[in-house]
């Protein structure tokens, strides 16, 4: 449980400037080339997480150059360890840090932006000081949908993490092992705590985009 | 001086601004004309698809733009476009960043004094009326200084009397400020109220540019007199308003009465406006009519222009008329012919212009 909070959290602190940085320069963009970028943000959404995880797993392992140099530099191998789920997770979760992003940025007035450029601000300077303000409710749901992903995410933390207890185990696998073991009590306990984890966040997040503008204001 | 030739979609405009001296230019035409295109290139938000020279800069030439952050412009958009997170007073700073947080503040004061928005520095840009926000709009645009400020349909947005009192100090703003501006518009009373100088843009091309009076009074071709319309525009003075409501006017040694949409009415200096089809021409004196403005005069020219002929008479000002073949034949109508040319007073338009021409 305490791995999946932690798991969460630190993909959440890390996915979101990336994902801000790269939804701004997607939205920018108006390079050919950005469809692509675009299309493998948004593969982990159509992918078969098992898929992901063998790649992942692959140029994490101690045979592909990465994992070896991460090994030669540090000792340790990043397969099957909490910083080899991470990175799995950062991409796995990049679309749902993204996507939001990426409508948010679409629907806000396109003229501030353009008057913040004219009055001499970079881009960098209007993302932060304009955009981002603006965009707070779209920039709220990229991380509590970040944050949920990554805490009911399975077959990624599988295939990379290895299922070590108190390394790697995180609920959605334990779930799994409950019913490996026919410990129908647990599985049913932990199913339902994550059941109820993902209804509160999902409803708390519909219910601040509702009354967008008064979370705006308040934020 | 800027170069600016513009390629996009329909679009092909070349023209040439002089924005050493503080003289407002306007781009005046349809919807669809290519107005906003040129003025939008010009800032840098699009691609020219030809070429932007501002002196010696080169500011695109298709391959190198300089972004709109480096072209020192100033541009009013047709909806305030005010940053929603931050007070009035933060919005005007926002473009002073380069400046010490003191200097930015008074900066900031100072322009919206300008604008007559002094009292609205504390309050929230979502509290602020259509009229109020685009005129923290204005002093968001004008307080770094620019070298012009570019103005797109600043005015359109508003509601009629807002539109009408903005207007009348929009010239006053731009000439305190002493900074040259490029204004596009739709609206023939905002030209003639503000603009030095048109440029008629039709179609994605250049009509005809020169004065107000030049352009709304000689188009010449009939393209350009189609988008403007043939009018008489002459500078008078405001003397009067009489108890029904008219304006009087004096054209030259005549006097005539009109109506003006600014409220309060402006004094002093304005352009009168007459459209050639709304002139009635008749070479009976005695001929009672029910129009207020009865002027004698003579025929100096008459053309045949298809449908209608235009027949111009010097009223002690040169007005022109619009009249059938028909009514040309039975009337005489030649130059040298005397005439008494008939306009109802609605259709005589003040338009109010403060302060001097800047050139």
């Amino acid at each position: 449980m305490w791995l999946s909070a932690r798991l969460s959290a630190a993909t959440t602190v890390l996915l979101l400037p990336i994902g801000v940085l790269l939804a701004w320069w997607l939205s920018r963009t108006r390079r050919r080339w950005a469809v692509v970028v675009e299309a493998f943000v948004a593969l982990p959404l159509v992918l078969p997480p098992t898929v992901l995880g063998y790649y992942v797993l692959v140029s994490l392992g101690s045979r592909s150059p990465l994992g070896r140099a991460w090994q030669d530099l540090t000792g340790s191998t990043l397969a099957f360890s909490f910083k080899g789920l991470l990175i799995a997770s950062l991409l796995y979760s990049l679309p749902f840090a993204v996507q939001p992003l990426l409508a948010a940025f679409a629907g806000m007035d396109r003229r501030l932006v353009e008057a913040s450029a004219v009055l001499g601000r970079s881009p960098l300077s209007t993302l932060w000081r304009v955009v981002l303000p603006v965009c707070k409710a779209g920039l709220a749901s990229a991380a509590v949908l970040t944050f949920a992903h990554t805490v009911g995410e399975f077959g990624v933390v599988l295939m990379v993490g290895g299922n070590i207890p108190g390394r790697t185990r995180t609920v959605s696998v334990s779930i799994y092992d409950s019913v490996q073991v026919l410990d129908d009590a647990a599985a049913a306990r932990t199913s339902l705590a994550l059941l109820a984890f993902s209804l509160v966040v999902l409803t708390t997040l519909y219910a601040l985009r509702r009354n967008g503008s008064a979370f705006r204001m308040d934020l | 001086m800027i170069e600016l030739r513009v390629r996009r979609h329909t679009v092909d405009v070349g023209i040439s601004l002089d924005l050493d001296r503080p003289t407002v230019t306007a781009l005046f035409g349809p919807s669809g004309s290519g107005k906003t295109t040129v003025l939008r290139a010009l800032a840098g938000l699009d691609d020219s698809g030809g070429g932007v020279l501002c002196g010696d800069d080169v500011w695109d030439d298709g391959r190198v733009i300089v972004p709109a952050r480096r072209r020192g412009l100033g541009y009013v958009f047709q909806d305030p476009a005010l940053f929603p997170h931050l007070d009035v007073r933060r919005n005007v700073e926002h473009g002073l960043h380069a400046l010490s947080r003191g200097e930015r503040r008074s900066r900031a004061m100072e322009a919206l004094a300008l604008v007559g928005a002094g009292g609205l520095a504390d309050r929230r840009v979502t509290t602020l009326s259509g009229g109020e926000a685009q005129r923290v709009a204005l002093a968001r645009a004008l307080a770094p200084r620019p070298r012009a400020v570019l103005l797109d349909e600043p005015l359109s947005a508003l509601d009629t009397p807002t539109r009408t009192a903005l207007r009348a100090e929009l010239r006053e703003v731009l000439t305190a400020a002493a900074v040259p501006a490029v204004l596009v518009t739709h609206d023939r009373a905002e030209v003639l109220a503000l603009a030095d100088e048109v440029v008629l843009l039709d179609g994605g091309r250049v009509l005809q540019r020169g004065t107000p009076v030049d352009v709304f009074s000689r188009p010449g071709t009939p393209e350009a007199a189609a988008v403007v319309g043939v009018e008489t525009v002459v500078p008078g003075i405001v003397v009067g308003r009489t108890v029904d409501g008219l304006v009087e006017v004096r054209v030259g040694d005549r006097r005539l009465l009109g109506t003006t949409t600014d409220d309060p009415p402006g004094s002093g200096e304005a352009l009168v406006c007459i459209r050639a089809e709304d002139v009635h021409l008749a070479t009976d004196r005695a001929a009672q009519a029910s129009a207020r403005n009865q002027l004698p005069g003579t025929v100096t020219s008459v053309r045949d222009e298809g449908v209608l002929v235009r027949v111009d008479v010097d009223c002690g000002f040169a007005l022109a008329a619009y009249v059938t073949r028909g009514s040309a034949l039975d009337l005489h109508l030649a130059p040298g012919r005397p005439v008494t040319a008939n306009v109802k007073a609605p259709h005589v338009h003040v338009v109010p212009r403060a302060g001097q021409p800047s050139r």
